[in-house]
């Protein structure tokens, strides 16, 4: 399902983030992508769904070489990639239930399909009866649970995370791991980005998962699948 | 296909949501619109009404052939068919010496003066209507009559309607220049306009983009805005247009009185308006293009 040969990734400026790295991840797997700050895991992450691009090697999403792929054709490879973001990256000029409908709204899906989609979204994260706050009034993991929500309310056959329990309490961050366990048990492919090892152990003691980690760029452990 | 026309639909409504959102600088914007586009538009008004004006006081183009005091029956008789035979002419009236007089006897001033000649001091004459208000092709004509025998002189009547077609047509150019700068105008409110939008949605333009909105998607509201800017500031700019024409007939009025005249400043032809109003949307919607394809390259989420 994702596929990492030789990436090579250098910012302007020369520092290089990922150094030769090559893994990959089978359909409908839970991975966790393990490492300290700065060990490039946000990096890697950015390259599935091309905020980023590679210097060198190719990353293969789905079957599609996304290292070589056009720009006109991004904003449909994203479709398919949940994601959700270390900062959440949530809209706070709107409701809950409007920051849920905003992928649906940019991929003009009907108003009404779409309503019964973001409110089965919201439901599934336990954030329905919160539809109309505003995000602004959500706790920590409120708001990341409806981050989850917006990044799988398009159904995509990917999820990524980064950090998607940083800054949370053991409980919050439970209910998040807990969520990522259920969309593997029902085949979405996810790669999860985190430095939190409870977090690691709790998913392992729900579902099968897999652990890569990552060191100044180069992968140290759990290389290909 | 109607996923592209929902992702239309939802644009336009969102555009007008904009709007409404924040009335009083949708009509701050709309009023500086129409201004800039009334000031041409009301010129072009007022150039059409004085050429009908122009119009209503002489038709077409008519030249006067005088035939000498001394030419024969015969040689006035064959100036007439030599006439109808040339390309520009349109009709021709052959007004004798003698009608000429007596319409002139009509005239109570000039009576008693006529009563004291000898002889008819009036010259047989052919009035001849004209196909063509060409200057240059008038002179030409006239010149080359002045040549035929017998002809004693060639007068073209309509030389000052002429003169007011050529200052109109000297005034249509000012008026299009006039509306080539303040489409200027235009173009720079609607393109601040989009890029103060483009500021304040800057982090939903950036979330959209990573939740795989395209780049019509994104742009397609402010392309609508942009239109939508312009084509109220048109319609502005029609109300300045025909309440200053309103106001200007009051005086028009008085005047008209005074020769008998019941001619009022007309507003624009319901077509002129209409080109008004599309052109101020295309504007609108080229200073929105033109906004985002400045600003929105800057826009790469990270």
């Amino acid at each position: 399902m994702i596929e990492f040969s030789a990436v090579h990734k250098r910012y302007p400026g020369g520092y290089e983030a990922l150094k030769n790295v090559s893994f990959s991840v089978a359909e409908g797997e839970l991975v966790f992508l393990l490492g300290h700050s700065g060990a490039g895991k946000s990096t890697l992450l950015k390259l599935i769904p091309l905020i980023e691009r590679v210097n060198s090697g190719s990353v293969i999403v789905g079957g599609q070489n996304v290292s070589k792929m056009r720009p006109q054709a991004i904003p449909f490879l994203r479709r398919n990639v949940g994601q959700i973001f270390q900062d959440q990256k949530l809209l706070y000029d709107r409701s809950v239930f409007d920051n849920v409908m905003l992928p649906l709204n940019v991929t003009g899906v009907h108003p009404r399909d779409g309503a019964r989609r973001a409110r089965a979204a919201l439901d599934k994260v336990g954030l329905l009866p919160r539809e109309k706050s505003n995000p602004i009034a959500l706790s920590g993991g409120e708001q990341q649970r409806l981050a989850i929500a917006r990044a799988i309310v398009n159904r995509p056959s990917i999820l990524i995370a980064d950090e998607p329990t940083a800054n949370l309490d053991a409980g919050y961050a439970a209910e998040i791991i807990d969520l990522f366990a259920a969309f593997s048990q029902v085949g979405v492919t996810a790669l999860i980005a985190t430095h939190d090892a409870n977090a690691v152990a709790r998913a392992a003691a729900k579902v099968k998962t897999r652990t890569i980690e990552l060191r100044a760029g180069e992968l140290v452990a759990g290389a290909p699948a | 296909m109607k996923a592209w026309l929902r992702l239309h639909g939802m644009a336009f409504g969102a555009t007008l949501g904009r709007l409404a959102h924040t009335p009083f600088a949708t009509l701050l914007n709309v009023l500086v619109i129409g201004i800039a586009l009334a000031l041409p538009a009301g010129a072009y008004a007022l150039l059409m009404n004085l050429q009908q004006a122009a119009r209503g006081v002489s038709g077409d183009p008519e030249l006067s052939v005088f035939m000498a005091l001394d030419a024969k029956k015969d040689e006035v008789a064959a100036i007439g068919p030599r006439l109808k035979a040339e390309a520009l002419v349109a009709r021709v009236e052959f007004k004798p010496r003698e009608a000429a007089l007596e319409d002139l006897k009509k005239n109570p001033a000039m009576g008693d003066v006529l009563v004291a000649l000898n002889q008819n001091p009036l010259p047989d004459a052919y009035v001849v209507r004209l196909k063509s208000n060409d200057g240059d092709a008038l002179e030409k004509l006239a010149a080359g009559i002045r040549g035929w025998p017998k002809v004693e002189s060639v007068q073209i009547d309509s030389a000052w309607v002429r003169r007011v077609a050529a200052a109109i047509d000297l005034g249509r150019m000012a008026v299009l220049v006039l509306a080539g700068l303040l489409s200027f105008a235009l173009l720079a409110v609607t393109f601040n306009t989009i890029r103060l939008q483009i500021l304040t949605q800057r982090e939903e333009i950036e979330v959209s983009k990573l939740l795989g909105a395209t780049d019509s998607t994104i742009r397609r509201p402010f392309y609508y805005y942009g239109a939508l800017l312009g084509l109220l500031g048109g319609g502005a700019a029609g109300l300045i247009v025909y309440a200053a024409l309103q106001f200007m007939n009051r005086g028009v009025a008085e005047f008209s009185r005074l020769y008998a005249s019941d001619f009022r400043l007309e507003f624009l032809p319901a077509g002129d308006l209409g080109a008004i109003l599309a052109f101020a949307a295309i504007l609108g919607w080229m200073g929105a293009w033109l906004s985002v394809t400045r600003h929105l390259r800057e826009f790469e989420p990270r």
